[in-house]
């Protein structure tokens, strides 16, 4: 694939997406889209560290509620500009990373096992925030209404929507780039065989470590916007199974290990879930079990994900056309 | 006389009620290609683990060109320039041929394009040149072996630790082999294999050690240890060399 | 009461809770040690077992009559979802496994939402706050019941693995698999009997549960971390580890409760959870990626 057409694709799918504001003006509708982009971001996260490396965490919101509530607490209890909240609550997810990635790789734990330790800190944390004082407990944490764009506050959702397209995007480049750099190639490595990796020099602890914290950071900082979104957070919102879950489905549907993955699945995800509860009205939990079948289905049958699907669809297509 | 490129001195390795490998020693010389044989569940690929890094001797020392790295990790032993292949060969089943040697050429070019450049030409070196975009999960067991090979190659190894590379290939495939690996030699690359074709020990070896129980128990030139009767006992079970010798006399 | 009588209360009841977390953390174990998986569905099928014994209750039928019954229903639809979906779903791949289960749990967990809402129902049975005097202390009649009824399951069903052929076959299929089935065993069939032996230990805790505890669709996630927690604590794969577990988390949970208070009491159990992974050699854990 040459730099143009690796790079290309991004930027025209990122133009793309940045006129449905203007096409669509229905709050719900971008309000919607403002999700489903917090989601890819935090999926891109899941997906550098699980896709690309193999480490299977199920408790990425960890990281989605360090960056949440480390945005929400600096700006509430200290006083701190949103943006520069913002980056530090990001650098907080990065941090949490390190610790729970230096702990569970250093004792040489893989597969299920990283999988069940996550999803145990994940736990521990949102147990905390439920418990303690500093985070709220149990009512949650606040940010005050002050719309002006020096509080990072808009009247406008779909500045909001632009705002996070540019992150996905920026954050889309950076994982080409990866893909396209030693570390990538590392990463990968590491994924398919850690043996191997080593033998070939290969720092495999290493390369793990800075995965899980760039993977952290990604997702902090898409914790970081819900909150600045929603200007709320609580122990369920920030450390709930939810946000793990729709990380890592996001890319697995979409097609693991692929630039596009997250964003097509957060996508996906989203118009299916709308039009679930369009089909079967407001039913409780309709678009999650919807989900979860099509997450077996897609393990079952099309390991590539959509990804994966829409290039044998095109192949299909290029071959039926008449030369 | 010049410092061994490598040196093992009395390195044990026990595992729980286990002694796999028992105070053994060996030197390899720069140049040329040194054998390690010895039968089934002698601890020759322990040895290996313990010179690569992949486990940590219990006890002895292993220095290599002149430096003490038994307390190193198999990452920081490549980049000092020991290669190693796997006896059950660990492709990245996921990439393709010129992905998985350019994982190897990483370690000394940091650049895409110059480890993908650098990748291709190993792979013509080992004859996979045809088979470069093919993914590494499809190959055949002769082509699998050569990718070990190659990725090895491509860390720009000064020491090659090969674990069994000519097992499970059929003996045209073997004649096919040998003379990359000669070639390899020819390149100034140190070559230390644990092999069980014994054909191809007695070609390729200039020197031989023979592990047995964990404990080395003869060296020497191919011709040499052959004939030692300690070997032929660890090979065939004891008194078998006073057999072979006396079914020798009668014959002769 | 003295605070000696408090603390052997404490004790008492952990152990009560603890013998009903044995028996779902059993169900995990034996899954692990004869399929090598861990069943992230684990909590979800709980959840679901929950809900039929609410809806036997419903129905006229006491939760210690639908023991069985249910028992054997569970035991079916397991080995059906191992037979049909995560067997043929997972190409054998452990990661596909993974993400089945969890994929399947989040099936069955909305699925429970989407049809009873996340209302949270509980059952009230005539014996429910029955109690037995043992003079330090009361016990309530339930808890003692289910101390009683997982003792008994976790006997037969070692006489089950020692005593039957096809106990027999499950270990044989939990220590060496390709063995096995060069001896004749049929893997698949023993994976699913496996699964739905795992299932049929759920459908008795709910059971158990039932009489003392609510209903949710997601209240089994309150007790598949802990299940976690006790089979990696017990030794993954092992049945008196997991028994043995369970009594200590019930235990460490109820003191720690005490000392703490309810909500921080479940932090031990995590933060126990996360120590064992952590402590334990890596040859043990991990070695299977």
């Amino acid at each position: 694939m040459s730099v143009a057409r690796a790079y290309g694709a991004i930027a025209i799918a990122a133009l793309l997406l940045a006129l449905l504001p203007v096409m669509v003006q229905s709050n719900t509708v971008i309000n919607a889209l403002v999700t489903a982009m917090i989601i890819a971001l935090a999926a891109q996260g899941w997906n550098l560290l699980a896709g690309y490396g193999g480490q299977f965490s199920f408790g990425h919101a960890a990281f989605f509620g360090a960056g949440a509530y480390g945005n929400a607490i600096l700006q509430t209890r200290y006083g701190i500009n949103a943006y520069a909240a913002m980056l530090t609550a990001t650098a907080i997810g990065a941090a949490v990373g390190a610790v729970i990635g230096y702990l569970s790789f250093r004792s040489g734990l893989r597969g299920s096992y990283f999988a069940l330790i996550t999803l145990a800190f994940a736990e521990v944390f949102r147990i905390i925030a439920n418990a303690t004082p500093f985070t709220g407990g149990a009512a949650g944490t606040l940010i005050k209404l002050q719309v002006s764009a020096a509080n990072f506050q808009f009247a406008s959702r779909a500045i909001y929507f632009w705002i996070i397209l540019a992150i996905v995007t920026a954050v889309m480049f950076l994982m080409r780039g990866i893909e396209r750099s030693r570390f990538g190639a590392y990463l990968v490595a590491v994924r398919e065989n850690e043996d191997a990796a080593a033998a070939l020099g290969v720092d495999t602890l290493d390369v793990k470590l800075k995965a899980i914290m760039l993977s952290a950071a990604m997702t902090a900082l898409a914790g970081a916007f819900y909150v600045q979104y929603f200007l709320f957070v609580d122990s369920s919102i920030a450390f709930g199974t939810w946000i793990s879950v729709e990380a890592l489905l996001g890319p697995i549907i979409g097609g693991l290990g692929t630039v596009f993955g997250p964003l097509l699945g957060a996508l996906a995800l989203h118009f299916l879930g709308e039009l679930a509860k369009a089909v079967a009205g407001r039913v409780l939990g309709i678009d999650l079990a919807l989900f979860g079948i099509l997450l077996v289905l897609i393990i079952a049958f099309a390991r590539d994900g959509l990804q994966g699907l829409l290039t044998r669809l095109a192949r299909l297509w290029r071959a039926r056309r008449p030369a | 006389m010049t410092a061994p490129l490598l040196r093992v001195s009395n390195a044990s390795k026990r595992f729980g009620g286990l002694l796999a490998v028992d105070n053994a020693s060996l030197i390899v010389k720069a140049g040329g290609i040194t054998g390690l044989i010895g039968p089934n569940g002698a601890g020759k690929t322990t040895l290996f683990s313990l010179i690569s890094g992949f486990e940590p001797p219990t006890s002895g020392s292993i220095v290599f060109d002149e430096a003490e790295i038994s307390g190193l990790s198999p990452h920081r032993r490549a980049s000092l320039g020991i290669a190693r292949t796997f006896q059950i060969v660990q492709p990245f089943a996921g990439l393709s041929v010129r992905e998985n040697i350019a994982v190897g050429a990483y370690l000394h070019c940091r650049r895409r394009d110059e480890a993908l450049d650098r990748a291709a030409v190993i792979a013509e070196r080992v004859g996979l040149a045809s088979r470069l975009d093919a993914p590494a999960a499809g190959l055949t067991v002769s082509a699998r072996k050569r990718l070990e090979l190659a990725r090895a190659l491509a860390t720009r190894p000064r020491l090659l630790l090969l674990d069994e590379v000519l097992a499970g290939l059929n003996p045209s495939e073997v004649r096919d082999i040998i003379p990359v690996i000669k070639a390899f030699v020819a390149d100034g690359i140190t070559i230390l294999m644990v092999e069980h074709v014994m054909q191809a020990v007695m070609s390729l070896c200039d020197h031989v050690y023979v592990l047995a129980e964990g404990r080395m128990i003869a060296e020497g030139t191919p011709a040499e240890v052959t004939r030692e009767p300690k070997v032929i006992e660890a090979y065939l079970g004891p008194g078998a060399a006073a057999r072979i010798a006396s079914g020798a006399a009668s014959h002769g | 009461m003295t605070s000696l009588d408090i603390l052997a209360a404490a004790v008492l009841n952990g152990l009560m809770s603890g013998a009903v977390y044995a028996l779902i953390a059993v169900g995990l174990t034996l899954v692990y040690g004869v399929l090598h998986i861990i069943n992230f569905a684990h909590g979800a099928i709980l959840s679901a077992a929950m809900f039929a014994a609410y809806l036997a209750f419903q129905a006229g039928v006491d939760p210690y009559v639908a023991m069985v019954p249910l028992a054997l229903i569970f035991f079916g639809l397991g080995y059906g979802l191992q037979r049909l979906v995560i067997g043929p779903a997972s190409h054998g791949d452990d990661r596909n496994i993974l993400l089945i289960t969890l994929g399947l749990s989040i099936v069955i967990e909305n699925l429970l939402l989407a049809v009873f809402n996340s209302d949270t129902r509980t059952v009230d049975v005539a014996y429910g706050f029955s109690t037995l005097d043992l003079g330090f202390t009361f016990l309530a009649l339930p808890r003692a019941a289910a101390f009683g009824v997982s003792c008994l399951v976790a006997v037969l069903l070692w006489i089950l693995l020692a005593q039957t052929d096809t106990g027999k076959a499950i270990r044989a299929v939990a220590k060496e698999k390709l063995g096995a089935s060069l001896a004749g065993i049929d893997v698949a069939h023993i994976y699913a009997v496996t699964f739905g032996l795992g299932a049929a230990c759920l459908a008795i805790a709910a059971c158990l549960l039932l009489p003392t505890y609510y209903v949710h669709p997601r209240v089994g996630n309150a007790y598949v971390l802990v299940a976690f927690t006790i089979v990696v604590l017990g030794g993954m794969g092992s049945i008196p580890g997991a028994i043995a577990g369970g009594l200590f988390v019930g235990v460490v949970e109820s003191l720690s409760g005490l000392m703490f208070g309810e909500s921080l009491g479940q932090l031990g159990i995590f933060v126990i959870f996360i120590l064992v992974l952590l402590i334990r050699p890596t040859g043990l854990f991990g070695a299977k990626a």
